[in-house]
């Protein structure tokens, strides 16, 4: 697998900055990627699929007039082309008076993340990856389903600002689903280096659950303690990164953040943060601007300390830029997108069992939606692998629930986090716990 | 563009492929935003490059790549072959497809005005006004006015002799508009969520929204709401708007019936369906009132097209008759599995992507009724517009929908205004809880359908109206 070399990418960043002459100023995020996914479904895989691309996204300032234009081609007729679309969109537009200019250069920011072992991983290995899971599951008469996807990306970002960055890293991803006819167990991993994947134990984890999971019961919908495993916890802390630590909401009074700052706003034991660098999550040292991110804590021991900002956003409303943009145009504002949340002292999601007297166990959550942005009110349903607890102990498998439940109420009631952290994520990159709440909603059942 | 389809299909073929197909794409759009008052983006996008997919000894391999020649062609169709003999190694049974007669021809969109031939001026110009009527109202908080469009070309061909080109050209705007209190965010939307509404079709679709006329109304419901009364848990009659309804659909009838879902391809990430193929032709979806069909050449349909990403001719297939569950969306590969031909339901976001089943456009056919007439002959219930949220379980069974906006049906007639209204069910329970349609029957765009992994965005659509349920739990909040 291989993606452009700062030298290659910068070169091709160059040349679209001199296309772009005329304008005031102008940027340049010069992304590729090689890519590779492999699908499984009833213990064969069913779709295996490569990519190898390259992006280029210019954004030019003619005055407070900015155009975008992006596309994927590098030779200097499509970069010459780009560059007269970006000019020609600027041209016709009114003035943007709050256009803040382009972000100066500021420090060259680098981080780890590139890993020679997920460079080399093959489709012959990926595959081979998939037979353990499969195995596994014949070896106990249950059916697999599942993915294992490697890759590396660069992005280069470069700006007649003097801003100029480059960053490579690699990812891999896997997780399984094992079924049987009525119930199902599902593990996962995330890691730059696909060495740290063990697809075998990610096999035989998803099996243990579906065995676990045989038979299940209905339970009156109503407010039971609720043990979340780390991917449940990270969808909730997803949420909260989109609909409320975004600066430009905070500013326009779109998130419960914007009547909080400084205030409780959950338990004493949750503490939430972004870290661009830190070499335990996925790696992304600098925003879509070239910015570097900073480090950004945004609860600190339940006290609400800060959000995000890129550009833009920090300029209009006098804050300070936390390097957390898109690439432009970027309308929506910032995100945090490599987060994390602080462990607790819980030896493993068993000793979180142990506390419970009644309650549920929920490995993911299914089809989250957001219902109240201000409360963070959370619809969805819970997935392979729901359990209930009675008196510290798993008593029976239950069918899949749906639970109503605000996140910050949610985390407001944490009792124990385990010491452990896992790296998941849908969307964004998440670093968390399993956690034990003591009051949290369930408004429905399913037949599933 | 042929030269290097058919230079992919030969090296595929050399190659060991018991069948290949090669796609190639070149996808431009342009996205304008203006909000509160500012351009806030524009931004004109270009795409461009091949895709292989490679039948060997029973198993897939798909490669793409963002550079297009012959060259290209080969290193492409080469990497396709040595992923399907991958795929190969951890194999349930061969892939069979489905008989096929090969496609040759050409499609494009229907459309008056080319709306990339419209100025950026005259389009920033018409969302700029819209967001100033948006903005008199004194207590919306945040204006954004959006238009997209799209312009996809694109060439398939195929070992068995296909060989087709379609242009496809889709116009889309709309505006939201959002007022704040210090612990309440209220939002209207305008014709429909997601940030526009997406059609088939030029520019002159876009001036047929009627954004002017109605901005005034919107931003004053969006401030409106911060002092209406929370949605009451209750059980009752519920009458969606058919914009809801064409949500509803989407969810709970075009997901469901995709026949990998039905057959677990999806069952690691997307989910299953609770429709399985047993069921075809004798399960009771919904009341007689619910008819629902697949069709891929409705005018405007944000899922019309001439031929899917497999060369199959563009369809229109029931899925739900007369309330029974007669038919699924189909692959060439699923469809064998059923002893049936395609339905012609492949589609892929673009050249990096596979094809996968997509909905084209899932229509709920229209009643007779008004749909002032359906409000005025329901003595009690709520009436709910537009969609704010939406969650499903895996099988699409047990779902939980909210809206932007209620009000309360009194004697036939709309009274009190809600706010944060929901409302929940078993999919076949509710369907068969509809005891009307009406004929308010228009096409919605759904922009954001997501599916697959890698993930996949696909524009779908529903043509829809107003519908009525009975016994309806709603008002559900944490």
């Amino acid at each position: 697998m291989t993606v452009l070399s700062e030298t290659d990418a910068h070169q091709i960043a160059r040349r679209a900055l001199d296309f772009a002459g005329e304008a005031d100023e102008a940027e340049v995020v010069v992304s590729s990627a090689d890519t590779g996914l492999t699908r499984f479904a009833n213990n064969g895989i069913h779709q295996n699929v490569s990519e190898d691309s390259v992006h280029v996204n210019l954004r030019l300032a003619l005055g407070k007039r900015v155009g975008v234009a992006d596309g994927n081609q590098v030779d200097s007729d499509s970069l010459r082309g780009l560059a007269e679309r970006a000019a020609s969109i600027a041209r016709l537009q009114p003035e943007n008076p709050d256009f803040a200019g382009l972000p100066s250069g500021g420090e060259r920011r680098t981080a780890g993340g590139l890993c020679q072992s997920t460079l080399e991983f093959s489709p012959e290995d990926r595959a081979d990856g998939a037979a353990k899971v499969v195995n596994a599951a014949q070896a106990r008469g249950l059916t697999a389903f599942g993915a294992f996807s490697t890759g590396v990306r660069s992005v280069a970002v470069a700006s007649t600002a003097g801003i100029e960055q480059y960053h490579q890293g690699t990812t891999a991803n896997a997780n399984a689903v094992l079924m049987n006819d009525d119930a199902s167990g599902t593990a996962m991993a995330l890691s730059s280096d696909v060495t740290e994947i063990d697809m075998e134990s990610i096999g035989e984890a998803a099996a243990d659950k579906a065995e676990r999971g045989v038979s299940p019961e209905d339970i009156e919908p109503g407010t039971y303690e609720v043990v979340l495993e780390e991917a449940a916890v990270a969808q909730m802390v997803e949420f909260l990164a989109f609909e409320s630590f975004n600066g430009l909401f905070h500013e326009e009074g779109r998130s419960f953040t914007s009547a909080s700052m400084g205030k409780a706003v959950m338990g004493e034991n949750i503490s939430i943060w972004d870290d661009g660098v830190d070499p335990t999550g996925i790696a992304s040292p600098f925003d879509g601007e070239g910015v570097a991110r900073e480090r950004v804590d945004f609860i600190e021991n339940g006290v609400l300390k800060a959000v995000v900002y890129d550009h833009q956003t920090a300029s209009k409303y006098g804050a300070e830029n936390t390097g957390h943009a898109w690439t432009a145009p970027n309308p929506y504002g910032p995100v945090a997108a490599n987060l994390f949340m602080a462990p607790g002292e819980a030896a493993s999601v068993d000793d979180l069992v142990a506390g419970v007297e009644r309650g549920v166990w929920v490995t993911t959550f299914h089809y989250t939606n957001l219902l109240e942005p201000m409360r963070v009110v959370l619809t969805g349903m819970t997935r392979h692998g729901t359990f209930m607890i009675e008196n510290g102990k798993v008593t029976k498998p239950l069918r899949n629930l749906r639970f109503t439940q605000s996140v910050l109420d949610a985390f407001s009631a944490v009792e124990a986090l385990t010491r452990d952290t896992k790296l998941t994520g849908d969307y964004l990159r998440v670093r968390a716990p399993a956690m034990l709440i003591r009051e949290f909603q369930f408004t429905g059942g399913s037949q599933s | 563009m042929k030269a290097v389809i058919e230079r992919a299909l030969d090296t595929a073929s050399a190659g060991g492929a018991a069948y290949a197909d090669a796609r190639i794409v070149q996808k431009t759009s342009e996205f304008l935003m203006v909000k509160d008052g500012q351009v806030a983006a524009v931004n004109l996008s270009s795409d461009y490059g091949l895709g292989v997919r490679a039948l060997v000894n029973g198993s897939w391999g798909f490669a793409s790549a963002s550079r297009v020649n012959t060259e290209s062609a080969d290193e492409v169709a080469g990497r396709a072959l040595r992923i399907a003999r991958a795929s190969a190694r951890v194999q349930e049974k061969p892939v069979v497809l489905a008989a096929q007669d090969p496609s040759v021809g050409e499609y494009t969109t229907p459309y008056e005005t080319d709306p990339f031939d419209v100025s950026t001026e005259d389009k920033l110009g018409l969302l700029l006004r819209v967001n100033d009527l948006l903005r008199r109202e004194k207590g919306v908080k945040v204006a954004e006015c959006a238009m997209e469009i799209y312009k996809t070309e694109k060439a398939f061909g195929s070992t068995e002799g296909s060989y087709v080109t379609q242009t496809i050209v889709e116009s889309g705007a709309g505006m939201e508009s959002t007022a704040t209190s210090d612990d309440d965010i209220q939002k209207r939307s305008f014709p429909n969520s997601f940030g526009r509404q997406v059609v088939t079709g030029g520019y002159e679709e876009i001036e047929k929204l009627e954004l002017e006329s109605n901005a005034p109304r919107i931003a004053s419901e969006s401030a409106a709401l911060l002092s209406a009364a929370e949605c009451p848990a209750t059980t009752t009659t519920v009458i969606l708007d058919a914009t809801q309804v064409a949500l509803q659909v989407h969810e709970s009838c075009g997901h469901p019936t995709e026949l990998d879902r039905a057959l677990g391809y999806e069952a690691s990430f997307a989910g299953t369906s609770f429709l399985t193929p047993d069921m075809l032709g004798a399960f009771r979806y919904g009341s007689d009132a619910v008819n629902i069909v697949a069709d891929a050449t409705t005018p405007l349909g944000a899922g019309t097209f001439g031929y899917d990403d497999e060369g199959v001719p563009a369809q229109r297939n029931y899925l739900v008759k007369d309330g029974i569950f007669v038919g699924y969306l189909t692959s060439r590969e699923t469809a064998s599995e059923l002893d049936q031909r395609s339905s012609g339901a492949m589609r892929a976001e673009s050249w990096n992507h596979i094809p996968l089943i997509r909905m084209t456009n899932i229509n709920l056919m229209p009643g007779e009724t008004s749909s002032e007439d359906l409000i005025a002959s329901t003595d009690d219930g709520i009436y709910m517009e537009l969609n704010k949220s939406w969650s499903i379980d895996d099988l699409r069974l047990n779902f939980q929908f909210g809206t932007e906006i209620a009000w309360q049906i009194e004697g036939g007639r709309l009274t009190n205004m809600y706010k944060n209204p929901t409302y929940t069910g078993i999919t076949p329970q509710f369907w068969q809880s509809c005891d009307a349609v009406a004929n308010n029957w228009r096409m919605w765009g759904t922009p954001n359908c997501g599916k697959g992994e890698p993930v996949q965005g696909m524009h779908v659509g529903h043509g829809a109206a107003a519908a009525r349920f009975r016994d309806v739990r709603v008002g559900v909040r944490g």
